[in-house]
């Protein structure tokens, strides 16, 4: 085991409903759906009619500014609807899957190690796969034609109530090698593999076995270790111009699949979390099926909030909606629009803080049941120093949001814009006390370096 | 509920319209209100805005205490009398508790003016200027100059630069230095004791009226002990002259990290080292002159401690980069003792320093983001 990189700052958030340690594959939904809005800034172009019969697997529509990026269907059946909302955009594309069992476009099984470059992006593409690699700076899916400066790919996750990647991925480790076989095709000797550091784990070197030791990086530390950008940026720093591709480790299982198995089989595994989870545990679904059958008769009563992601960076959904492409976990809060009278003077003994303002850092090991609550309202930045303590980069936070604020380009790229993305500076949103809306900040700042920079 | 009630006639359409951000200061006060997170994170650190000042009211709350104990013990002292404990708090209290009162209603009443013809909502950062002001005044002050002093420090020290968040120089401090140099006759001189008189009580002949840095430029030997300035047995402003109790509140602010341990410990590295190369350089010849003062004296005497712990660490007006902390704390503690020393005008050195630094702050921060962004540029 190599050196581990230790980051200092950060903060583990303890909540109640941690995922045990259960497996349960649940049956397809009688309809799935395809989201377009779970890939950013594609703009999709229908491959399907309404009535139309798919197989798992086909395109069901590619992304305008770039023909070669599909997305295909995850299950065979009838196209059954196209939901759209304003200005016609397309929402969902809802497929009736077939009842008798799956039907798959299916692909020579091949070993990609023996692939060339070229044959792996065009199974990728083909297959429907590539949208899973995704870049950075921007967190945009990765342009085929482009040569990354590397790919990433962390394989534990620090979030609040993350799933364990590596009992995931111990699950179907032969794919997983597969896949990332694959990668390294796509940039040799680039292929950078993050692992827990100082911790015993399923994933090993010898699951790696093709990536060459020092392409093996160990961190250790409290969130956001686990996130990749953070990751590449202590390893290898993106700079104007640059770009990197990362892949999440599920999605490297289910590029795998495309090579051993020869065919898009979508199911991913979920962790089903959160304090109004009554039983926290892993489940086996298909991308793009029903929430419903995940969360129905699973859940506490009373007003709640159903996140797809983690808590931090998460987006809001509910059981009508369909698991989301690159999704590993859902988490489910209660809603806190109750007021509280005089709750900033109380002694707080169950509210969360990093300040030690509130009488609950007594009890450090306590898990916490948060709700939804702001627990204050938006104001200017007063306090300082908060976010460098949760944000372990070279990078001044405060300075980098009043630089985004500013529209000031050359002082976002001296400041380090293409470094971060939004999920790094999560916790700064946390911890604020002036409630600013970091996430929102960055990503303006993102959006506008890369269309006016 | 009264607020539910009350709560259509001040929105849009309401009758009471205008006055909406006086009504959401009021109901925010009372509960933190069911607002709940939408986009980015979904859960949020329960400290805000509110809880962050609260606490450092609490923080103040030694000072505040020990110093209206302390007015009664000045004022008995001076006519030779001894008085209970409690005696001497009462005397105190009621000197006290009317300028604290004017402070906060002239100055929040200021604040909901501003917030209602400006539209925005009142924020919180008067709760803590308003308990500052009465602490960094003499207790002979009139009321009607703590009300001016209220008016000055939240236009011309805040709301004409945005408000709370927005202004580059402690608002306390400001209207303390403001008062100074308008009033210099009601800040120096024979003001710090409150001597309503006794009957049948006259003064005692070792009754000087001067605050330990009027001795100090002429003789600092001539001091109370450095013992009864770290307990703050000594004439001064109302709440400054309790180290101890400074050292409470700064506990408590680095506890609860609301306040910046950097600032407060470089503030007194940097009174200790200018203290000590003071001694280094001081007239041997001389002994009672003021470089001859052990440095430590300077972390007990004036209004040091208060400044520190309560003053420089004003997050809005001090350097906001971390090392930019060090840097201004360190030269807040230098002048400090600099001003003391060589410019018996203004014996109250820390007051000087730290709005000096307040407006250097930026420069600061500046000088070290420039650098950081050198170092990530060399890293690359």
């Amino acid at each position: 085991m190599g050196k581990a990189i230790k980051l200092r700052r950060g903060y583990d958030i303890n909540l109640v409903g941690k995922a045990g340690y259960v497996l349960t594959s649940l049956p397809v939904s009688d309809v799935i759906a395809v989201k377009p809005a779970d890939f950013k800034l594609v703009v999709p172009k229908l491959l399907v009619e309404v009535g139309q019969e798919v197989l798992a697997g086909q395109p069901v529509f590619y992304d305008k500014s770039n023909q070669a990026i599909k997305v295909a269907s995850p299950v065979s059946g009838e196209v059954a609807e196209v939901v759209r909302g304003e200005k016609r955009r397309i929402l969902e594309i809802r497929i009736i899957p077939d009842r008798a069992g799956l039907r798959y476009v299916s692909y020579p099984q091949v070993d990609p190690v023996g692939l060339s470059r070229e044959a792996i992006v065009e199974r990728l593409l083909e297959g429907g796969c590539w949208n899973y690699i995704r870049q950075r700076p921007y967190t945009l899916i990765a342009t085929p034609e482009d040569t990354p400066k590397g790919i990433f790919i962390s394989c534990f996750d620090t979030a609040p109530l993350a799933p364990d990647i590596e009992y995931i991925l111990d699950q179907e480790k032969e794919n997983f090698q597969a896949g990332l076989d694959a990668l390294h095709k796509l940039a040799p000797g680039r292929l950078h593999v993050s692992l827990r550091g100082g911790a015993d784990s399923r994933i090993n070197e010898a699951d790696l076995a093709d990536i060459p030791s020092e392409n093996i990086h160990y961190f250790q530390g409290p969130h956001p270790a686990g996130n990749v950008g953070v990751q590449i940026h202590h390893l290898s720093p993106i700079r104007k111009d640059e770009v990197v591709w990362y892949v999440q480790p599920q999605d490297v299982v289910i590029m795998g699949r495309l090579f051993r198995e020869g065919r898009y089989r979508a199911e991913r595994i979920v962790a089903l979390t959160g304090s109004c989870v009554k039983e926290p545990q892993y489940y086996r679904v298909l991308t793009g099926q029903k929430l419903g059958t995940l969360l129905d008769g699973r859940l506490a009563e009373g007003k709640l909030r159903i996140v797809q992601g983690n808590i931090l960076t998460g987006v809001t959904s509910s059981s009508e909606d369909f698991l989301s492409h690159y999704c590993n976990q859902l988490t489910v809060v209660p809603e806190g629009d109750e007021p509280e009278f005089l709750g900033w003077l109380l002694p707080g003994v169950n509210k969360l803080s990093l300040s030690r303002t509130y009488f609950s850092w007594l009890f450090p090991k306590r898990s916490y049941q948060l709700d939804t609550n702001m627990h204050g309202e938006e104001r200017a930045f007063v306090m300082t120093g908060q976010y460098d303590q949760v944000l372990p980069m070279d990078i001044m936070p405060v300075v980098l949001l009043k630089a985004i604020l500013a529209r000031d380009i050359e002082r976002m790229e001296q400041l380090g814009i293409y470094e971060v993305a939004e999920e790094d500076f999560a916790l700064c949103e946390f911890v604020c006390t002036s409630k600013i809306e970091v996430q929102r900040i960055i990503s303006e700042g993102l959006e506008y370096v890369r269309t006016e920079g | 509920m009264l607020v539910d009630t009350a709560k259509p006639h001040f929105h849009k359409g309401g009758r009471f319209e205008k006055f909406h951000p006086a009504f959401d200061a009021l109901e925010t006060f009372l509960f933190v209100p069911g607002h709940t997170t939408h986009n980015g994170v979904h859960i949020r650190d329960a400290m805000d805005l509110k809880r962050a000042m609260f606490t450092v009211i609490v923080a103040l709350t030694p000072t505040l205490f020990f110093g209206m104990w302390n007015v009664g013990y000045q004022h008995y002292q001076a006519y030779g009398m001894q008085v209970s404990f409690v005696d001497n708090f009462l005397f105190g209290a009621q000197r006290v508790l009317p300028i604290v009162i004017v402070s906060y209603a002239v100055g929040l009443g200021v604040e909901f003016i501003f917030a209602i013809l400006r539209g925005h909502q009142v924020s919180e950062g008067y709760l803590v200027t308003g308990m500052l002001i009465p602490l960094i005044l003499p207790v002979t002050i009139p009321l009607w100059m703590v009300g001016l002093a209220a008016i000055f420090c939240t236009v011309l020290g805040k709301e004409i630069f945005g408000g709370t968040g927005m202004n580059f120089m402690n608002p306390a401090l400001l209207a303390r230095a403001f008062l100074f140099f308008a009033f210099p006759s009601y800040m120096t001189g024979d003001v710090w004791v409150d001597l309503t008189p006794e009957p049948g009580h006259t003064l005692v002949d070792a009754y000087s009226g001067a605050t330990s840095l009027v001795a100090f430029d002429t003789n600092w030997e001539a001091m109370p002990s450095a013992w009864r300035q770290f307990w703050g047995f000594e004439a001064g402003s109302i709440g400054e002259t309790s180290t101890f109790a400074c050292l409470l509140g700064a506990l408590l602010l680095i506890g609860t990290g609301v306040g910046s341990w950097k600032i407060i410990v470089a503030c007194c590295l940097g009174a200790l080292g200018m203290g000590l190369l003071m001694n280094g350089l001081a007239p041997a010849d001389v002994t009672t002159h003021a470089m001859h003062t052990p440095a430590y004296y300077h972390l007990l005497m004036g209004g040091f401690a208060f400044g520190a712990v309560y003053m420089a660490t004003d997050p809005v007006s001090a350097a906001q980069t971390e090392r930019g902390k060090w840097i201004y704390g360190i030269l807040i503690g230098v002048f400090t003792v600099v001003l003391r020393v060589f410019n018996p005008a203004y014996p109250e050195g820390v007051m000087l320093a730290i709005l000096l630094m307040n407006v250097f702050a930026p420069l600061i921060d500046h000088v070290v983001v420039e650098q950081h962004i050198k170092n990530r540029a060399k890293r690359a």
